[in-house]
Parts: structure tokens; sequence; C-alpha cells
């Protein structure tokens, strides 16, 4: 704001001014007649009452919010994929609460209609038999599995939670575009772009009457809950992992809900139950919230190519052991041609017409239908008939408006004469446009909005909002996000005063603090080595900076100790071609690899941290010189190491996570002190050497006030090896390993000591009773040997 | 035709494999063709976990797990079957021309329906070389069964029976590139042909007859498990069995272990163990006549039969 300014008149903004939606479509600020539409008249308000200046401001809050929460997104492009800042388009998209209640309506008797349409599909199969679905479409559909045919799911339902892509036809009416019955994404999404939206909006949302979306989440987590069986089991979330586009949703509903995030690799199918394997055993999983598709659940009976599935776990839920949402082989619905048959299967299965109509289309295998598409090309998308792409997403095997966007196949009707059975027609879409802020003015866009529904223990219940996606342009094909496009919360707005909620509770009354799941082995193995890439970085960088910090002395005169650090860092791999050697990057890859695998045990702030740690080593490499700036930039490094670690000891529970990733790094330790104790504090060492050691052992001032005299072969092996005083020292790690393991859940009831309380125990006694006489090299890689045999037994004890 | 049939599968694991688990498809069920009067399939060692139950295609599947390692397991069925003498049919196949149109009035998709079998499979996909060396050999107003036949005998001219050419995995692809294979390729490379030109088809696992009767020469595949293929030939003929690899149908020799649309349903043994090191497998069949004064009393065997 310029300070002469008066702030009248730098000119608020003037929201409606240059406003122009398309000819032929609905806008959702807009009626047809121009005028505002009365549930925009607060937003609009609020918009006009700021500033260009501050409105950014605003728009700058949501943004630092989903950076700071570590959203993102996976662009693909031809090689890889690449992460991409979330792409928010800051202004909701609102809708009067009563239009919401009739929508949500026909949204819960689609629902129903897919719930007893799936029921008959996996059971006798009479639509079939009566003809309303044309054995065809169910037969080559991929996502109609075989062996789930007969299988009863033992909630008695086959759907628990769903989602439907609708758009607004120009009349203004609704339409569903697309159901999503497989594994549905996009409600943890929702439930961020709402955190981001209301930063964004922190003056207006409190009075604006927005409808709340936690009381939503709150009921479903109930239901999942009550869904366990006698067994009384976990109830999880199964994600294809880290690398698939919607992880982040995944780790965030687990940490919002509360359950275990789980990949296929930590589940075990044992006689017919579903065990997922912890650091206490094998434990039973009663209800699995699939992110994953179907197909790729079980390679024994499924997809015998999946790489992500667990074997025999078809059979589980065949034996009634396991509550699957949604069923296996839900993703047959999805198929575009089945929204074909949808209106008549809703008036055979429910006596009902449906309330909320599907976006017309026309299955080809029928003759007049075929000739009907033929005969309206012009106004036809015509793509294939199992394709479960939504109607906007057109690809090369698409045809728009009768012809081929890549124009290489000969003409759409012979392609139709042909392929009859394998394609549908569907009328092409005109989507009414909504406000987005381009540039600093409202434009109308285009925008489709995914809305779900969970089923709880009142049934089906609709989410109050949503998810909508903006396209970039006016072009209604170009609304995928990698095209380009944006995505936007959803405001159902009520005319009654709406109360604050949020999933964490406000309610009164007595409580139960419930006890976190077991800890998955293979989220125990994650943070462990977590633990040890961290400390091994640090370590490393403490070496790395005494080499660099004598280089430019060396040069000069021969320094007699920088030869052995060359020496040490050269034969661990090191390679002091860079400054700051690859393989010291890869440290902190790893380390952020390892977190990435366990998002949902990490606060944001500590994978915030490692992540800008392994950002700022990326950034500093390639510019950096050998010596004193490489041993400033190493400081700089350690520094927001020592960040990270206080974080982690400020922040984390103390669960058996933190536990794990703590005798990470001690164990680590402990290997890596054992090492350069061998090497810079061995008999006949090169001068400097005892200095060096204290210095990456991180105790020069320890020293200085701990002993009197200089610095000698037998106090640098005193303090770093064998003081328990000492966090640095050898012996302290022993301690800390043998108090955490102690705290751990123990497999067997037994007073026999266990593998790694042997191997611990051992080793911390022979260090309190060495005396610096009797740790010679010799001695001292047998410590780090015992260190790694420690490791070793801790993962067949607690994580394979 | 009564037989005594005897398969033996082994596998060994060098150093053991832990966690097993295994779909076995080894026990042949009845049908209109043949009759089981007796048969078991032993397990050693003995599971910790077998469950048998019927897959889609209404096939015996016998489900089993292992908890601790194993350095081996033997599987062995033996059993009693009756195969019938089906007299030989006169072509009752519809035109392929009318082929579409009288399976698009078969409104099922309960297992026997032939829209299963049209479509892509998980080791059987339209394969552009196939299709076009199918279509070459079809005519207009080619009666259905006259084109499966066709093909057969095209098939068994062309494509050399060699048991080192390929292995289990084996693309059908690759296998008509080569123009070699052995019985499961062949009956990949058929039902790919066969699908190319429109006609339903499946693939069947089973035995063939040991040693032929005098006079007569081995049969090709008569010294393992043997596979060969179900054409859907329309309304009133319906599903037929023919072996392109001795371009036959299926007869009194041929005894059926399990159908499905290509080997993955059908595999005798599927399975997902731990396992780093070395697995050997061996493998016999054996399918004998039993003398005729044994299969007299009939009515007496069969009733202990299902």
């Amino acid at each position: 704001m310029g300070e002469d300014q008066d702030p009248d008149d730098q000119g608020a903004l003037a929201p409606l001014e240059d406003y122009r939606p398309p000819e032929g479509v609905a806008d959702e600020l807009l009626r047809p007649d121009g005028t505002l539409r009365p549930v925009w008249k607060p937003m609009i308000a609020h918009l006009a009452a700021r500033t260009p200046d501050q409105i950014a401001q605003d728009f700058a809050r949501g943004d630092l919010y989903l950076q700071d929460a570590g959203v993102y997104y996976r662009q693909y492009t031809g090689d890889g994929s690449t992460m991409r800042d979330w792409p928010l388009s800051h202004i909701p998209v609102i809708i009067g609460e009563e239009e919401w209640q009739t929508l949500a309506e026909g949204i819960e008797q689609r629902a129903e209609l897919l719930e007893r349409t799936l029921a008959d599909l996996y059971g006798p199969a009479d639509l079939v038999k009566r003809g309303l679905l044309p054995p065809q479409l169910i037969a080559r559909n991929p996502e109609w599995l075989r062996p789930m045919v007969g299988v009863k799911p033992r909630s008695g339902h086959f759907l628990h939670a769903v989602a439907f892509e609708i758009g607004r036809s120009p009349d203004g009416s609704w339409l569903v575009l697309g159901d999503r019955t497989q594994a549905p994404s996009g409600s943890g999404f929702a439930l961020e772009n709402r955190m981001a939206t209301l930063r964004v909006f922190n003056e207006l949302y409190p009075d604006a009457n927005v409808q709340r979306l936690a009381g939503f989440f709150r009921s479903f987590r109930d239901r999942l809950t009550q869904l366990r069986g006698p067994e009384q089991g976990q109830v999880a979330i199964l994600t294809p992992g880290q690398h698939t586009d919607t992880y982040f949703e995944h780790a965030y509903i687990a940490r919002y809900l509360g359950f275990l995030l789980l990949e296929s690799e930590d589940l075990v199918a044992v006689d017919g139950t579903l065990m997922v394997r912890t650091i206490g055993g094998l434990e039973p999983v009663s209800v699995l919230w699939r992110r994953l598709d179907s197909r790729f659940a079980d390679p024994l009976e499924l997809d015998e190519n999946s790489a992500i599935g667990t074997p025999g776990m078809v059979g589980t839920v065949r034996s009634g052991a396991v509550t699957m949402l949604n069923c296996l082989g839900s993703g047959v619905l999805e198929a575009r041609a089945l929204m074909a048959f949808l209106p008549r299967i809703s008036e055979a299965l429910l006596g009902e017409k449906l309330k909320l109509p599907n976006i017309a289309t026309w299955w080809c295998g029928q003759p007049s239908e075929r000739t009907y598409v033929a005969d309206n090309l012009e106004r036809m998308m015509i793509g294939p008939a199992l394709s479960t792409d939504l109607p906007f997403d057109i690809d090369s095997s698409t045809a728009l408006g009768g012809r081929f966007r890549d124009n290489a196949k000969a003409s759409v009707k012979e392609w139709l004469e042909k392929n009859g059975g394998g394609l549908v027609g569907q009328e092409a879409v005109t989507l009414s446009t909504t406000p987005a802020m381009i540039d600093g003015r409202l434009e109308p866009r285009p925008m489709v909005v995914r809305v779900f529904a969970l089923r709880t223990q009142d049934g089906w219940t609709v989410m109050p909002g949503g998810y909508a996606r903006i396209g970039r342009t006016e072009d209604p094909t170009a609304l995928a996000m990698q095209d380009g496009g944006s995505v936007a919360d959803v405001w159902v707005v009520s005319d009654k005063k709406v109360e604050p909620d949020t999933l964490s509770g406000q309610s009164e009354g007595p409580f139960i603090r419930r006890m976190p799941g077991r800890l998955p082995a293979r989220a125990a193995d994650n943070l462990f080595w977590l633990g040890r890439y961290v400390e091994r970085a640090d370590f490393t960088a403490r070496t790395l900076r005494a080499y660099h910090l004598r280089l430019e002395d060396h040069d000069v005169t021969p320094v007699p100790v920088f030869d052995r650090l060359h020496g040490f860092l050269e034969g661990r791999g090191y390679s002091l071609i860079h400054p700051m050697p690859d393989l010291f990057i890869d440290l902190l890859d790893r380390a952020r690899g390892c977190a990435a695998k366990v998002r949902d045990r990490f606060s944001d702030d500590g994978w915030y941290a490692l992540d800008e740690l392994d950002g700022a080593a990326r950034d500093l490499a390639p510019s950096l010189e050998a010596g004193d700036s490489a041993g400033r930039a190493l400081s700089l490094l350690l520094r927001k190491l020592a960040g990270f670690a206080g974080l982690v000891n400020d922040n984390m529970f103390r669960f058996s996570g933190w536990r794990f990733m703590t005798m990470g790094r001690a164990l680590e330790r402990g290997v890596q002190i054992s090492d350069l104790l061998a090497e810079f504090a061995e008999r006949g060492a090169p001068q400097g050497s005892f200095d060096a050691a204290l210095e990456i052992g991180d105790s020069v001032m320890t020293h200085r006030r701990r002993y009197s005299v200089e610095t000698n072969r037998n106090t640098v092996m005193d303090l770093l090896a064998l003081d328990p005083e000492n966090p640095r020292s050898v012996v302290f790690q022993t301690a800390v390993l043998r108090d955490q393991q102690a705290a751990l859940p123990r497999r067997r009831r037994s007073t026999q000591l266990t593998l790694p309380e042997r191997r611990i125990l051992k080793l911390h006694t022979q260090l309190s009773v060495a005396t610096p006489d009797d740790l010679d090299r010799a001695t001292l890689d047998e410590i780090s040997a015992a260190f790694q045999s420690i490791s070793d037994a801790l993962h067949s004890e607690y994580m394979g | 035709m009564l037989y005594d049939v005897t398969l033996g599968v082994r596998y060994s694991y060098d150093p053991p494999a832990g966690a097993a688990r295994m779909h076995l498809r080894m026990i042949p069920g009845s049908g209109a063709a043949q009759r089981v009067l007796s048969g078991t399939l032993v397990i050693t060692p003995g599971p910790d976990f077998r469950r048998d139950r019927a897959d889609f295609f209404g096939n015996a599947l016998t489900e089993i797990a292992f908890h601790a390692p194993i350095d081996g397991v033997e599987f062995t069925f033996t059993g009693r079957i009756e195969r019938h003498d089906l007299p030989r049919v006169m072509d009752l196949s519809c035109p392929l021309s009318a082929l579409r149109r009288e399976m698009n009035e078969i409104a099922s998709i309960a297992p026997e329906a032939p829209h299963h079998f049209l479509a892509a499979s998980e080791r059987v996909s339209p394969a552009p070389t196939i299709t076009a060396y199918a279509r070459a050999l079809t005519a207009q107003g080619q009666s259905t069964l006259n084109v499966v036949e066709t093909i057969s005998q095209a098939l068994h001219r062309d494509i050399t029976f060699d048991s080192t050419a390929t292995d289990v995995t084996t693309d059908p692809v690759e296998a008509f590139a080569n123009r070699r294979g052995v019985c499961q390729d062949i009956s990949h490379i058929m039902i790919a042909a066969l699908r190319g030109v429109g006609v339903p088809a499946g693939y069947v696992s089973g035995f063939l007859r040991t040693e032929p009767p005098e006079g007569e020469t081995r049969l090709a595949g008569a010294d393992a498990m043997h596979a060969w293929v179900r054409a859907w030939c329309g309304h009133e003929m319906g599903w037929i069995e023919i072996d392109p690899t001795n371009n036959m149908l299926a007869g009194t020799d041929h005894i059926s272990v399990a159908f499905g649309r290509d080997y993955a349903d059908v595999a005798p043994v599927k399975g997902s163990l731990r396992s780093s090191g070395l697995h050997n497998s061996g493998h016999s069949v054996d399918v004998v006549p039993v003398e005729e004064q044994s299969g007299t009393d009939k009515g007496q065997t069969r009733a202990g039969s299902p």
C-alpha cells in the first residue's frame, strides 16, 4: 500500500464489473438475467471491501497453509513425475442449503441404487437375465472380478464410500457425469481445500454459515469402528504406497481419523484371517478401507502380475474375517456404459425414477442406439464403453463432435459400425461456470464438483461440501489438473446460524484415551532407518567439515591429520571430487525417502524440516567451493539437522515409532563413533587426530571442561567411548538402546531375554567395565560389528 | 473307458521357502463327458491350512498354506475316472456370421455363458498377427464348427511341437511368431485365433491316455498335463472341445480337469512364496485303462461316487 495514498482512493475491487459468463451456459454466481445469486452476496460484498493488495495477502495465507501442510500433487510428464504446488482456486463454489438438500437426496438415491446393482452383479445377476444390463458389459469388464461372485460382505453392504462427479447443465439442473465406486479419492483433499480457504477468508468464514465437514467424517469414523467383528481388530486404510498420486490424501485421512495406514506388504493372510505385521507380532485387521484398485489386491486370486497385493486377501474376505470397503470388484460400476442403463435399473430395483439424472449415454452395442449416435455425431462424445474416465477426460480414443482429436483415425461412423459393442456415445457436456480470480479479476471458468457419500449408521450421508475442479480456460475439456486446471472448496451455505465443529470434538463428558494401534513392522523399519540415515548424515557432515576446515591450511603447510581424514572419507565412499559428495546428498534423500513412507506418523513440521534440509543440500552443492566455504555450508546443514532432531524430540509422542527412530540414531552413532575412534584414537595416529576425533564427536567443549590435561589418547577414548554421561559416547548409545528396547511391547510372555536384549546387554556390559587401555583398533572394530548385529537382531525381532 | 489316473507334481526349494500359499486345480470334475468315480489329492508335507471349494467356473480348487518354511512339497492326485464315448454329433453350429447375434441372445453371465470368452483375458489378448492368420482361413458362409476345425488343422500343420522353445509364461504372440511351442502355447494361440474371428474360446487342462490302444500312435502331450480348447459354436451346438496339438476333437482319450479363459484360470499350481533360491519341479502323469473285468461291475463302483 502506498504511504501517501488514502486507502479509499486506492480502489477496492469491483468484483462483478467485467464478469461475463459465456452464452448458453449456467453460471454459479449470476442468474440468467445477470443479477447476483443471493448466496454469493456476502462473498461479493467481502471482496468488494478489500483492496487488491489485501486480497493478495489473503490468498497468500491459504497458499502458505498448503505449503506448510506439505500438500502437493504429482505432475506426470513423459519422463516421470514431479511434485507441484497445490493449485487452489481461492474463491470457493457457493451453493445454497436448500438446493444442496435436493441434490443430496438424489445422491443418496443413486448410492443406494449402485449398492443394489452391485449386490445383483455379485449375486444372482438378475439384471442381466431380465435384459436390464447387456451381459457383455459385465463379462468383458476387467473390474468385474469372478472370484468375488457369490461372496457376501460381512457388513451386509458392498458399498460404503462413493463419490459422484456432477456438473450443472445449461438449464440449471445438476447431472451426474461419473460414478466413483472403486476407491474414490478427494474427500481428504476437500478437507485440505477447506482448511486453506478458511484461512483465506478468515474474516468472512466464521459468520458465513458454511456447513462444516467434521461431523461427516466423525460419523464415518464411528461407523468404521463399529464395523469391527468379534475379533475387535484394527481399522486400517490400505494404500498402494507413496508413489501413487493420492498418497498424500491417504496419509492425511489416516492421521485425521486415527486409523492405521497400511500397504499390502504390511498384511498377511493367515488361515482365513487378515493380519497386520506389527512390532508386537501379528494382529487381526477387522476393517480395511481400500484405496488400492481391487484387481491389484491379491496376486493369487486376482491379477497375478500385481506386485502390490497381499496373497490370500480374497480368501479372508470370503471367509468373512474382514470388512472391506468398498468390496473387492466395486469398480465394475464405474464403466461409462452403465449409465445408459441406470435409469431403467432404478425403476426396476427401487421402483423410482432417478432423482438426479446422469449424462445422456447410449451404448452402441444396440442397433437403434448406435444409429442414434451415428445420426447425432455433432453433439456426441464417443469413447470406449468400459472406460472409467470422466466424460471431459478426452484423450486420443475419444471422438468429439464427429471428429477424433488426433485426426489419425478413419471415419467415426465406420468405427461405430465395427466396434459398436465396445463404444458409448455421451452427450457433449456443457458445464456451468463459476468465478475464479485471474490476474486480480473474477472470471467465469467451467467447473465440475465431486461429491462424497459415506454409509454411516443412519444410512447414506452426503458430505455438505465437495471438491470442485475449475478449468484453466473456458474450454470445458481442460479441467484436469494435469492440463493446468485448479481445485476449489465448495461451500454449502445455510440461512441459519451454523455452529463451529471439528473432528477433535467439542463434546463434553467422559472420554477414553485410545491407545494407538500397534506399530506396523514396516513403519518401524522406516523410522529406524530414518534415524540411522539422519545420524549418518550428521556424522558425515561433521567429518566433511573437519576435512574442509583443514584444507586451506594444508595447502600452505601439510597438516598431518589431513590425509587421514581424506582417506577415512574416501574409504567410506565419499568421493571428494565434489566438496559435497553425491553419496552425502544421497543419505539425505534416503532419510527423506524413509520419512515419506511414514508420512502419517510424522508431524508436518518434522517432515518439512527434513524436506528443507534435503533441498538446502541440493541447492548448496553445485556452487560450493572446497575449503572454508564448504565448511560454512556444512555448518548450516548441521544446524538444520539439529533442528530436525529437536523437533522430533520435542514434538513426537513417545509411541513405539519414536523409540525406533531413537534406536536407529543411537545404533548409528555407536557404529560411527567406534569407527572414528578406531581410526583417530589409535596409538600412533598422526598429529591432530585426537582433536579431530573430539571435533567430529562434538565433544571439544566437554573435553576442555572435564580434563585438566592436554588431549591424549586416553582422555579421548574415555570421553567418546566410555563416559556414560556424554550423549555422544559409545556406551551412552548402548544405554539408549537398552532403555528404548525395554519399553517396546513384547511378543512373547517369557522371562528369557530376547536376542536383541542379549546382544545389547552384552555390549553395554563390555563397555561399562572397559578402560581406555582395553580399546584398541581390533576391539573397536568388534564393537562396531556388535552394533550391526544388534541392528540385525532388532530387525528379526520387530521389523521382519 | 475307465481309467486310473495318477498325477504327481513336486517342487523343491533350496533354501527353504517361507509363507507358501497355493491354489491347486488338480482334481477332475464330473460332467457330461466324464464321471469321477473316486479321487483324492494328497499333499506332502501336510499343509497347515487346506480348504476345498469350487471356483467361478466350477472347477475344484484346493487352497493350502504352510506356516513354516518348507524345502519341498509334493502333490499327488489319484483317481478312477469313467470317460464316456460321446457320439460324434452332426454339425449343428450356426454360420460364423450369425454367431455374434446368437451370442447376444444369451442373457446370462453364468460360468457357461459365452460372453466370458471373447474379450482379452490375463494370458490371451487380441493379437493382430494371429487374427490375420485366422481370418485368412475363414470363408463366407462357413459354419462355426468348420472354422474351429480349420484353425485347429492349420495350427497342427504350422506349429511345431517343441518343449524347449517356450516356458509356462510364454506369450502366445511370441510362440506364434516362432511357430513353436507345447500344448499350452498351441491352445493359447488357437484361443486368440478364435476370439479374433469372433468365436468365444476357452482353455481346458487335463490328461491324455498315456499309452495308445494297440496299433495307434502315442498322442503328443501324454507325459504331462495336457491342454486343449473349448469353443462355442452357437446356441444349438454349444461348447465343443478340440485338441489342436493332436488336431482332433476331444474324445475318450481326453480327461478334463479344469476349464477357464486361459491358463491363468486353470493353472494346476498357483502360488506365492518367499523364496530366494532355486526351485526345481517335477511333474508326471499316468492314465491307464482299467482292465475290463474290474470295470464291469459299474453299479457298485458308482455307489460311492459323488
